[in-house]
C-alpha cells in the first residue's frame, strides 16, 4: 500500500500529535469525566491508524510493529492483573481492592487505583486495536 | 477457602497473557505452564469436592459487602454444581493439553495455541462460577471467541469455512443472550442471580418472563447445538485440531450451553412446566435426529460430532424431565433421579467423547485421514488407540460395566417412573442406534481388512498422546463408581442438591 | 415507546442483512447492526426522562441521575462486539485469500 498525497501527509503530521494528546487526556481523566481506558485507547490508536493510512504500509516496517504491539498488549493486561493481585495481598484478600488513598473528588490524582487501571487498560486497548489493524493490513499485503 | 475461588479465573487468564510474552524466549514454557496450571486447578476443584460439607463458597469481587440484604458486588459462587462443572473443565483441559504436547507439532505457532486454550478455560471457569448475569455473558464471550480462533487454527479452507459459520450463528446466539440479560435487568433492576430470582418469583408466569425464557432457550440452545440449532456443530467440531475438538465437544457446549441453561432455569427463574416441556422436547429431538444423522457419516470426526448432539440431547431430556416433575409437584425422588442421570451422563459424555476425539486425532496423526473407508486393521498397529477407543465406544453405547450404561439406565428409569414411557422408549431406541454407529466405527477403523498395504509401517502414537488416552479410558470404566453410595455423596449428590433445592441458592447469597 | 420499536426495526434490518446477503462482509455488517440495536435497547433501559448524566462533579443540580449500570454494560458489550467483528473480518479475509471470493454460496465445501 503506497502513501496518500502530499496534502494528506502534511495534515496528518499536524493532526496526529493533537489526536494522541486528546486520547491521553481521555485516559488520564477517566475517573473524572466520561471516557476512560477503552475510549481513550481507541482515540490513541486512531492516531496510529492515521499515520499508517497516510504514509502507506511500505514506508513502515509493519511486521516488526505487529510483534511489538502484541507483546505490549500482553504486558499491559498483565500489569492490570498484577495491580489486582497487589490489591489481593494489601487489603483483605480481595482482588481489585482499592488500596491507595482516594483523595478529593474532582482532583486529577484521586480515586486510588482507578486511574492506574485506566492507564493500563488504555495501553491495552490501544495495543490490541493496533495489532488488529496491522494484522488486517498485513493480510491485505500478503494477498496481493 | 472462599478467597481461592477467583483463582479458577485469574490463573488461566494470567497464563494466557504470560505465554505470548515469555513463551517466545523460553522454549517449553507454554507447555509446562499450561499443564501445571490445569493440573493445579484440577486438584483445587477435587479438593473442594472432597472437603465440601454442603456449604456454598461465595466471593465478592472488589470486596463490596451486601447492603441491607441486597447483593451489590459481582459474585463468584462455588457450590456443588459449579464445582462439578469446574472439575470437568479442568480435568479435560489438562488431559487435552497433555495430549496436545506431541499432537501440536503438526502446526506452527504453539504459543498462540496454548494461550488460546488457557483463555478458553478461563472463560469457561468464569461461566461456571459467576453469580452475575452480565458477567455470565462476558465470560461466555471470552470462551467462545477463543474457540472461534481455535476452530480456525489450521487456517485451511474447511477450518475457515467452519469457523465463519460458527461465528455467525454464535454471534446471533450471543445477541439473543445479551437481549435476554437486558430484559431481565429491565424487569428486575438487578443483575445478581440471587437478587433477580427473588424478584422474578413475583412475576412468575407473566408473558414478559416467558418471552425472556424463550430468548434464553434459543440463545443457549444455539450455543449447546440443540436441534434445530445444530447446523454449525458438525463442521466446527470436526474441523478443529483434535485436542480442541475434544474440549469443544466434551466441555464447551456443556459449560456454556447446558450448564448456563440449567443454572438460569433452576436457580434464577421459577420453574414453569411450559419451558420444561420445551426443553424436554428439544432434548428428545436432538437425541433422535442427532443419532439418525450420525448413522450415515463416514468421516470419523463428523460421526462423533453428530453423536455429541445426540448425547447432549440425553442430558437435556433428563434435566427437562426433572423440571417437569418438579413443576407439576411430582415426587422429589423421581426428579432428583432424572437430574442425577442427566448430570452423570454429562460428565460421562465429557470423558468418553473427549476420548473418542483424541482417538480420531491419533488415527489422523498416524495415517492422515478421517475417512472410515480408508482405515482398517488399525488394532494390530495401534494397540493403545484401539483399546481405549473400544472402551469409549462401549461406554457411549451403554454396555455394562462402563459408565455410560449407568447414566443411561438412570435416565430411562427416571423417565419410566415419571410416566414418560414414550421418552423412555425413544432413549432405548437411540441407545440401539448409538451401538450400531459405534460398531461401524470399530469395525471399519480397527478390525476390517487393511485399506492399503503401506499402512503396515505405522506404529502407535507417542507417549503423551497415549498417556492421555489411557487415563481417559480408565476413567470411562471407573466412573461407574460415581453412582454407588459412598462415592456418589462426594461428586454427584451436591450438584443434584443445588438444583433440587432451587431456592436455597438465593437465600444463601442474600444472607451473606 | 417509539424508540423501543425503532430498536426492534434496527434488529430486523440486521437480521434481514444476515439472512439474505451473500457477501460475507455484508453478513458481518448485518451482525454488527443487530448488536448495535441491542446496545441501544440497553441504553434506553437505563434512561430516565429529564435526569442528568451520572457524574459526580461536586455541584449537581438535578435530583435524578440516569442509570449508569446499563451504560457500563454497553461499553463492555461494545468491546466484546469489537473482538467478534475483528475475528469475523479476519476469517473473511482469510477465506477470500483461499477461495478468491466473498460469495458465501461458493464457500460450501462442508455440508452442515
Amino acid at each position: 500500500m503506497n502513501g496518500m498525497s502530499r496534502i494528506v501527509k502534511k495534515v496528518t503530521q499536524l493532526l496526529v500529535s493533537i489526536i494522541f494528546m486528546y486520547g491521553v487526556y481521555i485516559v488520564t481523566h477517566g475517573h473524572l469525566t466520561p471516557g476512560g481506558g477503552f475510549a481513550g485507547g481507541a482515540i490513541i490508536v486512531g492516531a496510529f491508524a492515521l499515520i499508517i493510512l497516510a504514509y502507506g504500509s511500505d514506508a513502515l516496517k509493519l511486521h516488526k510493529e505487529e510483534a511489538g504491539s502484541s507483546a505490549s498488549e500482553s504486558l499491559s493486561i498483565l500489569m492490570v492483573l498484577i495491580l489486582a493481585v497487589i490489591g489481593f495481598f494489601v487489603g483483605g484478600m480481595v482482588f481489585f481492592n482499592n488500596y491507595l488513598p482516594t483523595g478529593v473528588v474532582g482532583e486529577l490524582i484521586s480515586a486510588g487505583t482507578v486511574p492506574l487501571y485506566n492507564i493500563f487498560i488504555g495501553m491495552e486497548v490501544a495495543a490490541a486495536l493496533l495489532t488488529i489493524f496491522i494484522a488486517l493490513v498485513i493480510f491485505k499485503e500478503e494477498s496481493k | 477457602m472462599s478467597e481461592l475461588v477467583p483463582l479458577f479465573v485469574v490463573i488461566p487468564l494470567a497464563s494466557a497473557f504470560l505465554i505470548p510474552v515469555i513463551g517466545r524466549f523460553v522454549p517449553w514454557f507454554q507447555k509446562s505452564l499450561t499443564l501445571l496450571v490445569l493440573l493445579f486447578l484440577t486438584i483445587l476443584s477435587l479438593s473442594y469436592l472432597f472437603t465440601n460439607t454442603g456449604e456454598t463458597l461465595a466471593y465478592k469481587v472488589g470486596g463490596w459487602e451486601n447492603v441491607e440484604h441486597v447483593p451489590i458486588a459481582i459474585f463468584l459462587v462455588l457450590d456443588g454444581l459449579s464445582g462439578f462443572i469446574v472439575l470437568i473443565i479442568n480435568m479435560l483441559g489438562f488431559l487435552s493439553a497433555f495430549y496436545a504436547v506431541s499432537y501440536i507439532n503438526k502446526y506452527t505457532a504453539e504459543n498462540n495455541f496454548y494461550a488460546l486454550l488457557c483463555l478458553m478455560i478461563a472463560g469457561m471457569n468464569g461461566v461456571a462460577l459467576t453469580g452475575d448475569l452480565f458477567n455470565l455473558y462476558v465470560f461466555l464471550e471470552i470462551a467462545v471467541i477463543a474457540s472461534y480462533a481455535l476452530v480456525a487454527f489450521g487456517i485451511e479452507r474447511n477450518q475457515l469455512e467452519a469457523s465463519f459459520k460458527y461465528q455467525v450463528l454464535g454471534g446471533i446466539a450471543s445477541i439473543l443472550i445479551l437481549f435476554g440479560v437486558g430484559m431481565i435487568y429491565w424487569l428486575t433492576k438487578t443483575l445478581n442471580f440471587a437478587d433477580a430470582s427473588t424478584i422474578l418469583a413475583q412475576h412468575a408466569g407473566s408473558p414478559t418472563v416467558t418471552f425472556i425464557q424463550v430468548m434464553l432457550v434459543v440463545g443457549f440452545g444455539l450455543k449447546a447445538a440443540m436441534i434445530p440449532f445444530h447446523a454449525w456443530l458438525p463442521d466446527a467440531h470436526s474441523s478443529a485440531p483434535s485436542p480442541i475438538s475434544a474440549m469443544l465437544s466434551g466441555v464447551l457446549i456443556k459449560a456454556i450451553g447446558i450448564y448456563a441453561l440449567i443454572r438460569l432455569f433452576f436457580n434464577v427463574f421459577t420453574i414453569s412446566s411450559e419451558i420444561a416441556i420445551v426443553i424436554t422436547t428439544i432434548g428428545a429431538l436432538s437425541m433422535v435426529i442427532g443419532g439418525l444423522l450420525a448413522l450415515r457419516q463416514w468421516d470419523v470426526k463428523r460421526l462423533f460430532a453428530f453423536s455429541s448432539i445426540s448425547q447432549v440431547g440425553y442430558v437435556a431430556m433428563a434435566i427437562g424431565i426433572g423440571m417437569i416433575v418438579i413443576a407439576r409437584g411430582g415426587s422429589q425422588t423421581v426428579a432428583s433421579l432424572a437430574i442425577a442421570g442427566g448430570l452423570f451422563h454429562l460428565i460421562n459424555h465429557a470423558v468418553f467423547k473427549g476420548l473418542l476425539f483424541l482417538n480420531a486425532g491419533a488415527i489422523e496423526y498416524r495415517i492422515n485421514t478421517r475417512n472410515l473407508k480408508e482405515m482398517g486393521n488399525l488394532a494390530q498397529f495401534m494397540p493403545w488407540t484401539a483399546s481405549t477407543s473400544f472402551g469409549a465406544s462401549m461406554s457411549v453405547a451403554g454396555i455394562p460395566p462402563f459408565a455410560g450404561f449407568f447414566s443411561k439406565l438412570l435416565i430411562i428409569i427416571a423417565a419410566i417412573k415419571g410416566g414418560f414411557f414414550f421418552l423412555a422408549a425413544l432413549a432405548v431406541l437411540v441407545s440401539v442406534l448409538t451401538i450400531s454407529m459405534y460398531m461401524k466405527y470399530q469395525r471399519y477403523a480397527f478390525f476390517n481388512k487393511a485399506h492399503s498395504e503401506d499402512r503396515m509401517k505405522i506404529k502407535d502414537v507417542p507417549f503423551p498422546m497415549a498417556f492421555s488416552m489411557v487415563i481417559m479410558g480408565v476413567l470411562c470404566l471407573i466412573m461407574s463408581l460415581l453412582i454407588f453410595p459412598g462415592v456418589r455423596e462426594i461428586i454427584l449428590d451436591p450438584a443434584v442438591d443445588v438444583l433440587m433445592k432451587s431456592s436455597a441458592y438465593a437465600t444463601t447469597i442474600i444472607g451473606m | 415507546m417509539i424508540v423501543y420499536s425503532l430498536c426492534f426495526v434496527l434488529f430486523m434490518v440486521g437480521l434481514y442483512g444476515v439472512v439474505t446477503r451473500r457477501n460475507m462482509i455484508k453478513i458481518v455488517i448485518g451482525l454488527a447492526i443487530m448488536e448495535i440495536s441491542i446496545f441501544m435497547f440497553l441504553v434506553l433501559i437505563g434512561y430516565i426522562q429529564g435526569a442528568e448524566a451520572p457524574i459526580i462533579t461536586g455541584h449537581e443540580t438535578a435530583v435524578q441521575f440516569v442509570d449508569p449500570l446499563p451504560q457500563a454494560m454497553v461499553l463492555t458489550a461494545i468491546v466484546i462486539g469489537l473482538a467478534t467483528n475483528a475475528m469475523l473480518l479476519a476469517i473473511a479475509i482469510r477465506i477470500y485469500k483461499n477461495y478468491g471470493t466473498f460469495d458465501i454460496r461458493k464457500v460450501n465445501e462442508l455440508k452442515g
